[in-house]
């Protein structure tokens, strides 16, 4: 639905301009000043009424593409009910946000849990291992064997539960990646809303450059559209590049960033 | 060896903080901008800092600047980790005196080795 077409599209309103216009005409040959003066009014009105009309269209386009903006990411109903209350695309990037979080704490949360017991069963293996090599060399005392015999008997049911425990620790990391979907649905859906924006404000582009025509008002479109991207000459902070290897202005990587750095002297 | 954090978002000081204690060092202390960061590094006797760039109120870049304007800070090592990759901005951060630059997403190893990079050359200077 592009806004151009529909402005072409119209023909009645093409036929009013030009009816009137022929009115307008014949008006000031004859002289009167009066109907010419109601005729103009009536020419500026039906071209009024129809940059309106598509005002009105792309705005009740904009709307129903914002209204439509719903969410089916979310699975459970719980997570459902939540979603259904956000309304408009920083929510929903707040969402994201909060989901990451919510998995990048639990990830840590388990490793650094996990961590100190793998250390544990580290510590008592190295200990173990080196009496062991006592009693293969045959310096150990049959006392000290008993007590060995025993430290393996416990050393063993640790490993056991220590091991159970690490493993219930990666499968939880492995849950808490669950984000990534998500997150990855509300995204798409935020980015189809800004290019459907992007398309209605083209359209209003279109209209407008389609009632600068009719009208006899050229340049500010042709001003618009020839403006170059904004040029930014301060140092604005970009975050992520997301394709830094078709760009030739970001590095590609660390590798690059050292190159650029060492050839400033560092 | 006292080491400042700044990024505005926790995950990111969390895993810093986890390589750092990784790499030995466990004294550490986090803000989350420039702002909060400066009045911290004046009174808190670090002896290194970690910024992001990117932050809402002060940037890391700012801050940096106001380090190295800083008499008593001006000698403070700094490294930035940023996602921000462009080569005006590293030159203008190598211009402003950073220490150090790690793009976002980096590895254990990178970090570890830009760290003892300059350290060796803070230690070299002594």
């Amino acid at each position: 639905m592009s806004g151009a077409d529909n402005f072409e599209g119209q023909p009645e309103l093409l036929d009013e301009l030009k009816e009137r216009a022929r009115g307008l005409v014949s008006s000031l040959e004859l002289g009167d000043f009066s109907n010419a003066a109601e005729l103009i009014r009536q020419i500026n009105e039906a071209r009024d009424r129809s940059i309106y009309r598509e005002v009105g269209k792309l705005t009740r386009g904009l709307h129903e593409a914002i209204v439509n903006f719903q969410i089916d990411a979310a699975q459970s109903s719980a997570d459902q009910e939540k979603m259904s209350k956000i309304a408009n695309a920083q929510e929903r990037l707040d969402y994201v946000i909060g989901l990451t979080q919510r998995s990048a704490d639990k990830t840590m949360d388990m490793v650094e849990e996990g961590i100190p017991v793998a250390e544990q069963l580290g510590t008592s293996a190295k200990s173990l291992h080196e009496e062991w090599q006592r009693l293969i060399r045959r310096e150990m005392k049959p006392e000290e064997f008993r007590d060995l015999y025993h430290r393996i008997d416990v050393f063993l049911g640790e490993t056991v539960e220590r091991s159970g425990v690490i493993s219930e620790k990666f499968n939880s990391i492995l849950l808490a990646q669950d984000f990534q979907d998500l997150s990855g649905q509300v995204i798409k859906k935020v980015i189809s809303l800004v290019q459907e924006v992007e398309d209605r404000l083209v359209d209003l582009m279109r209209v407008a450059g389609q009632v600068e025509q009719i009208t006899g008002i050229f340049g500010a479109a042709d001003v618009i559209a020839a403006a170059p991207a904004a040029a930014v000459a301060d140092v604005v902070a970009e975050g992520p590049q997301i394709k830094a290897g078709e760009r030739t202005d970001v590095v590609s990587g660390q590798d690059d960033v050292d190159e650029l750095l060492s050839s400033l002297g560092f | 060896m006292k080491i400042l954090i700044v990024d505005d978002f926790s995950t990111m000081r969390r895993i810093i903080k986890n390589l750092l204690r990784d790499l030995g060092f466990v004294n550490t202390a986090e803000a989350d901008d420039g702002s909060s960061a400066l009045p911290m590094l004046q009174n808190g006797n670090f002896d290194f800092l970690v910024t992001d760039w990117n932050m809402p109120g002060m940037t890391g870049i700012d801050l940096l600047k106001a380090v190295r304007a800083d008499d008593k800070l001006k000698n403070l090592p700094i490294l930035m980790v940023t996602a921000e990759a462009k080569r005006d901005q590293i030159i203008e951060a190598a211009q402003a005196g950073v220490n150090g630059y790690v793009v976002k997403p980096f590895t254990a190893a990178v970090l570890k080795e830009k760290i003892e990079k300059i350290f060796e050359r803070v230690d070299a200077a002594k």
